[in-house]
């Protein structure tokens, strides 16, 4: 028994942090026949993956940043392929979803700056950025419920959205069927890098590893320092509401109301600088509820069946930090806010990048010396 | 379409009777039962299919804890039948997977 418990407490590469993003990149990593570790909290933690929106969005991603804009299309692309290796590996369906997405906006103004948001993009991008503004008309031949308070919208057609905590599940499974490990080791308490790699100290004792990588969300503001890096993340709180489930109608994820492959009604996008509060307030809900009726009133004999909080993991630019340590090299920091969307640029190309330390991505834009 | 209930009526004193219809068959409730209760009696259960896998439901806590008692009530979709008591000529139908998210019209209830 104390051996195999000590034998299993050394891996190629050990990720902390178990949430979207370190298991898509632990999936990744895999690949390239590494033995692979996931030191996680317990059930009490922060985490932006049990309560997210479930959007695999592009429109608009990285307006000040085309290496965004390009890592985050790029991702839109691979996902059918990790959808369906996932679906191989589990049986789990995510249901992905890719066949376009609408912002609904109730004002001109806002649509009108969403279309010179999205032209700037189009230039960025050599003319290469599919999307179209819409009136409430051609709204209503997306979604022929669109309420008569709709100004308009902006479609692409690249966006998309999964099933969040189906995805979770998936990406765990799969994980521990192709031999990861997953620790609920509690916080992890220090990271010491080693003459050959790292030696990791958690509440339940230690690990050593070649590589590590920080995926913890939040805590990697604590944790990076460890392994000379800089990770200047904060929260940012989102509140989601979820009606009962109702016959399918809304045929397109929207930014603010989608509906899941199940019928369920999600909800969202409120932001909040509250630090790491991550309940409910009326006041917010009853904001949501009330632009999301406006704009479907349909949704008004609907009843509510759920409400929570959920802690984003921001930047000052809300651009990812991807960066390998100088100082202490095998060691990466790997968070970003849009964990869903980049799930499968995570699990190829980022991935990729930390098993063999060649890419040929502009990562370079995406380290913390930014700030 | 009643038949044979596992719920048999206990003699509680003098309510009085009630018609209400369920799935368009009238049924003889008494006054104060709940909308479930009129369901159980009348043996009419499944009276719910679920919206995700189609599977059977009926009543079951009858207190509005679990929500497996959804019906349509005089077309409102997934009210709670347990927590909605029998009015005369109450119109009750059984809950067929997700609700709409419109309300609900039946061109056979012409009468
Ligand atoms: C309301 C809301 C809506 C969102 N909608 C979308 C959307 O529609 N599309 C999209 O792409 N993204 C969306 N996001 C963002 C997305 O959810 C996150 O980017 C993603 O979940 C981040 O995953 P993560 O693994 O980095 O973080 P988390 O899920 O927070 O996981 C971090 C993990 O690290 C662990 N951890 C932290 N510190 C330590 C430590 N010291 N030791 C050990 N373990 C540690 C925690 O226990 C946790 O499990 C949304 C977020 C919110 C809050
Ligand atoms: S029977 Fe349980 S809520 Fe009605």
């Amino acid at each position: 028994m104390q051996a195999t418990h000590h034998s299993a407490r050394t891996a190629d590469l050990c990720l902390i942090g178990g949430g979207l993003v370190g298991l898509a990149t632990a999936l990744g990593l895999q690949r390239h026949g590494l033995n692979v570790t996931i030191l996680d909290e317990a059930d009490v933690a922060l985490r932006a993956s049990r309560g997210n929106f479930g959007l695999v969005w592009v429109q608009g991603k990285g307006d000040t940043l085309p290496e965004y804009a390009q890592i985050s299309r790029l991702s839109a692309r691979l996902w059918s392929d990790l959808a369906s290796r996932l679906r191989e590996d589990t049986g789990i369906d995510v249901e992905l979803q890719q066949r376009g997405g609408l912002y609904l906006s109730l004002t001109e103004q806002e649509v009108a700056d969403r279309e010179a948001m999205l032209l700037r993009m189009r230039e960025a991008a050599g003319g290469d950025y599919p999307f179209e503004r819409l009136d409430l008309q051609q709204v209503r031949d997306f979604i022929p419920e669109a309420g008569p308070e709709v100004a308009g919208a902006t479609w692409c057609p690249e966006d998309g959205h999964v099933n969040p905590l189906k995805l979770m599940r998936a990406l765990t499974e799969a994980f521990l069927k192709h031999g990861g490990q997953i620790a609920n080791s509690g916080r992890v308490e220090s990271i010491t890098p080693l003459a050959q790699g790292f030696k990791i100290q958690t509440p339940e004792g230690e690990w050593q590893c070649q590589k590590v990588v920080l995926s913890a969300g939040l805590g990697n503001r604590t944790l990076a320092p460890m392994v000379g890096l800089d990770a200047p993340v904060f929260p940012n709180r989102g509140q989601v509401l979820i009606a009962e489930r109702v016959r399918p109608f809304l045929h397109y994820p929207t930014g603010h109301v989608r509906q899941t492959g199940e019928g369920t009604i999600q909800v969202g996008d409120s932001k909040e600088d509250v630090g790491f509060d991550s309940g409910t307030t009326t006041e917010v809900m009853a904001q949501i509820a009330d632009r999301a009726t406006r704009m479907f009133p349909i949704l008004r004999g609907l009843r509510m069946v759920r409400a929570w909080g959920a802690l984003r993991i921001m930047t000052a630019d809300g651009y990812p930090l991807y960066q390998a340590s100088e100082q202490y090299p095998g060691a990466y920091l790997v968070t970003c806010h849009s964990g869903v969307t980049l799930g499968a640029f995570h699990a190829g190309p980022l991935a990729d990048w930390i098993a063999t330390d060649q890419t040929d991505l502009p990562l370079e834009v995406f380290n913390a010396q930014r700030f | 379409m009643p038949n044979a209930s596992e719920f048999p009526r206990i003699e509680t004193g003098a309510a009085e009777w009630v018609e209400v219809e369920v799935d368009g068959q009238p049924i003889q409730v008494r006054a104060g039962d709940s909308a479930a209760a009129a369901v159980l009696a009348a043996g009419l259960v499944p009276s719910r299919s679920t919206p995700v896998n189609n599977s059977p439901r009926a009543p079951y806590c009858m207190m509005g804890v679990c929500f497996e008692c959804l019906l349509e009530i005089d077309g409102t979709e997934n009210v709670q039948g347990c927590m909605t008591e029998v009015r005369p000529g109450m119109q009750i139908r059984r809950q067929q997977g997700a609700r709409h998210a419109e309300p609900v019209t039946h061109e056979d209830r012409q009468s």
